[in-house]
């Protein structure tokens, strides 16, 4: 009776160490497959993003500050991408930010609960919605709009702002009110045991100490700004021209990619041009998250 | 056999099965040009009407992106505006001949421009349609991307050695260019006979020669180039046969909105 008794406790024992030994391979396999694909993937884009350079012969200077594209006479100077992503993603942070901190200030600290949770799915709902739906309503509804208003054709730096700031709007809406909710209670009673109104305590005390939460919603409202490929090539324009004010047609990186890639030749310039666009790319997100890194280690 | 071993045992034939039944059928790829893409869609719908074990897929994506892919073996049949060169390996099969009008939107002013003036109007020296005899509005210049058979066309039958406006919007494919192009006053682009006939835009003249099939064929309109459609190497039977459907059927080529093979008086090597 002992023995079986025994050795019936040593064969529960080795199965459960056989599943434990079995499920923690699994989870180890599943990480270290997703970081040796991520690891190819920025080889690849490394090795592909320098060719520009290395085999073409092009110099790094001309190709991020020479505001000539012109890749059939070996000019392929990106500074209109550049400029065109930094242009819309900064007017839409510009709009879309603020008015992101103030719903997320409402949300966590006026709203009644019944406002927040009839806002909270429609939230959800605009984050669900994939951006080509966002550049067919540009198209069909902002453009012409623009260019009743402004007589301009309506493709253009405006459109892409607009259509963006609605964009990132979600993202910055729910990152401020969770900032915002991590402020402790403590802050908020000291502040209004000492005579604070409401509006005080939140301009003064909540607001400064949210700010690095805050900090990484506007970096990342930002980060999805700047990748934002098809609902901005719908309403951009697509020229390929440095923007003269909001209402000229230009272009941006992601949108330039999208619109030449298909067709370059493997192997050309204009196919290594490219490649290093989209390497450029992944070097801005990569300083974004950097950034991200920087802004949390900041809150104490 | 324990259970987990017995769910990956599952998943592994799985995994090795699937890819067989896509070895099973036999099916067509077709992609590239979007301004030959109406008369490889019309003949893929009949073909399969008439040859239901045949599957025919037809995209667009520009005539650059069909020679790439057709020279990768991506798909099987590459559809062109242009020939393709520093390609050797692939194999022209010319289908059809298309003209391309300069179309404009309805409230220009304008019905027929010569040459110099289009060059002008292209290349973003002529900032409203008043100077060129017609209403007061601003040019707004719709280029294709630079892959595109129908700007490569329009480049060395009109522009010539003027470049294209930098400045100008660029739409992908011919479909979004005629959208465009009804939308927005003062517009003025370039695409395929098929894609802009009865969508009530302006078609302008070329110096005073208008964009029809007759000025096609008998060579005064400039402006048209055969539709290639490549393969990677000789094609096979099935390829060959459909191939064969569409030179042979005059009827589908001009409903279609193309111009026979046959019918062409001139010739042109380069095209």
């Amino acid at each position: 009776m002992a023995v079986t008794a025994a050795s019936g406790i040593r064969a529960v024992a080795s199965r459960a160490h056989r599943q434990e030994f079995v499920a923690k391979l699994l989870l180890r396999s599943a990480s270290i497959f997703v970081v040796v694909a991520m690891g190819a993937l920025l080889l690849y884009l490394a090795t592909e993003g320098t060719k520009l350079f290395t085999v073409d012969h092009v110099s790094p200077f001309q190709f991020l500050f020479s505001p000539v594209f012109d890749p059939d006479g070996r000019k392929p100077g990106s500074l209109v991408f550049i400029i065109g992503s930094l242009s819309i993603t900064l007017f839409a942070i510009v709009i879309g930010g603020p008015f992101g901190i103030a719903v997320g200030v409402f949300l966590a600290e006026l709203a009644p609960r019944r406002f927040v949770n009839m806002m909270k799915p429609a939230i959800e709902v605009l984050v669900g919605i994939p951006s080509v739906v966002y550049g067919w309503i540009g198209l069909t509804l902002l453009v012409p709009l623009i260019r009743t208003l402004t007589g301009s054709n309506g493709f253009g730096l405006m459109a892409a702002a607009i259509v963006l700031s609605v964009m990132i709007l979600p993202t910055v809406i729910t990152l401020s009110e969770d900032a915002l909710k991590a402020v402790p209670d403590a802050l908020r009673e000291g502040s209004l045991a000492m005579g604070a109104t409401r509006w005080q305590t939140i301009w003064r005390v909540l607001i400064p100490a949210a700010g690095s939460g805050l900090g990484v919603a506007v970096i990342l409202g930002i980060a999805r700004a700047i990748g934002e490929t098809l609902a901005v090539q719908l309403v951009i324009g697509n020229a390929s021209v440095l923007p003269t004010g909001l209402l000229s047609a230009t272009a941006a990186l992601p949108t330039e990619i999208v619109i030449d890639m298909a067709g370059a030749q493997q192997g050309s310039l204009l196919e290594h041009a490219l490649f290093s666009m989209a390497f450029l790319l992944l070097l801005i997100a990569m300083l974004l998250i950097l950034a991200v890194r920087f802004v949390m280690r900041r809150r104490t | 056999m324990p259970k987990t071993a017995r769910i990956a045992a599952l998943f592994l034939v799985g995994a090795l099965v699937a890819p067989l039944a896509a070895l099973a059928d036999n099916s067509i790829t077709a992609a590239g040009s979007t301004a030959l893409l109406p008369l490889v869609k019309e003949a893929a719908e009949q073909y399969q009407a008439k040859h239901p074990d045949v599957k025919i897929a037809v995209s667009g994506g520009g005539s650059g992106t069909g020679i790439n892919q057709v020279a990768q073996k991506a798909i099987d049949l590459g559809d062109s505006d242009i020939v393709a060169t520093g390609h050797p390996e692939l194999v022209d099969h010319r289908v059809a001949v298309t003209g391309f009008a300069v179309i404009a939107h309805p409230g220009v002013g304008v019905t027929n421009l010569t040459k110099k003036q289009l060059q002008d109007i292209f290349s973003g020296k002529v900032a409203s349609w008043k100077e060129v005899g017609g209403a007061d509005v601003r040019v707004t210049v719709i280029n294709r991307p630079r892959n595109s058979g129908t700007r490569a066309v329009f480049t060395k039958t009109v522009m010539g050695d003027v470049p294209l406006s930098a400045a100008g919007l660029t739409e992908d494919a011919t479909g979004s260019v005629v959208t465009t192009v009804k939308s927005t006053p003062g517009a003025v682009s370039y695409a395929a006979f098929s894609g802009t006939r009865g969508q009530g835009l302006t078609e302008l003249s070329i110096d005073g020669v208008a964009p029809t099939d007759d000025n096609v064929t008998s060579g005064k309109y400039p402006v048209w180039s055969y539709e290639h459609m490549f393969t990677n190497g000789p094609p096979g039977p099935d390829i060959s046969r459909f191939l064969a459907f569409i030179t042979s059927n005059s009827d589908l080529v001009h409903k279609a909105g193309y111009i026979l093979l046959r019918d062409m008086k001139v010739t042109e090597t380069d095209r």
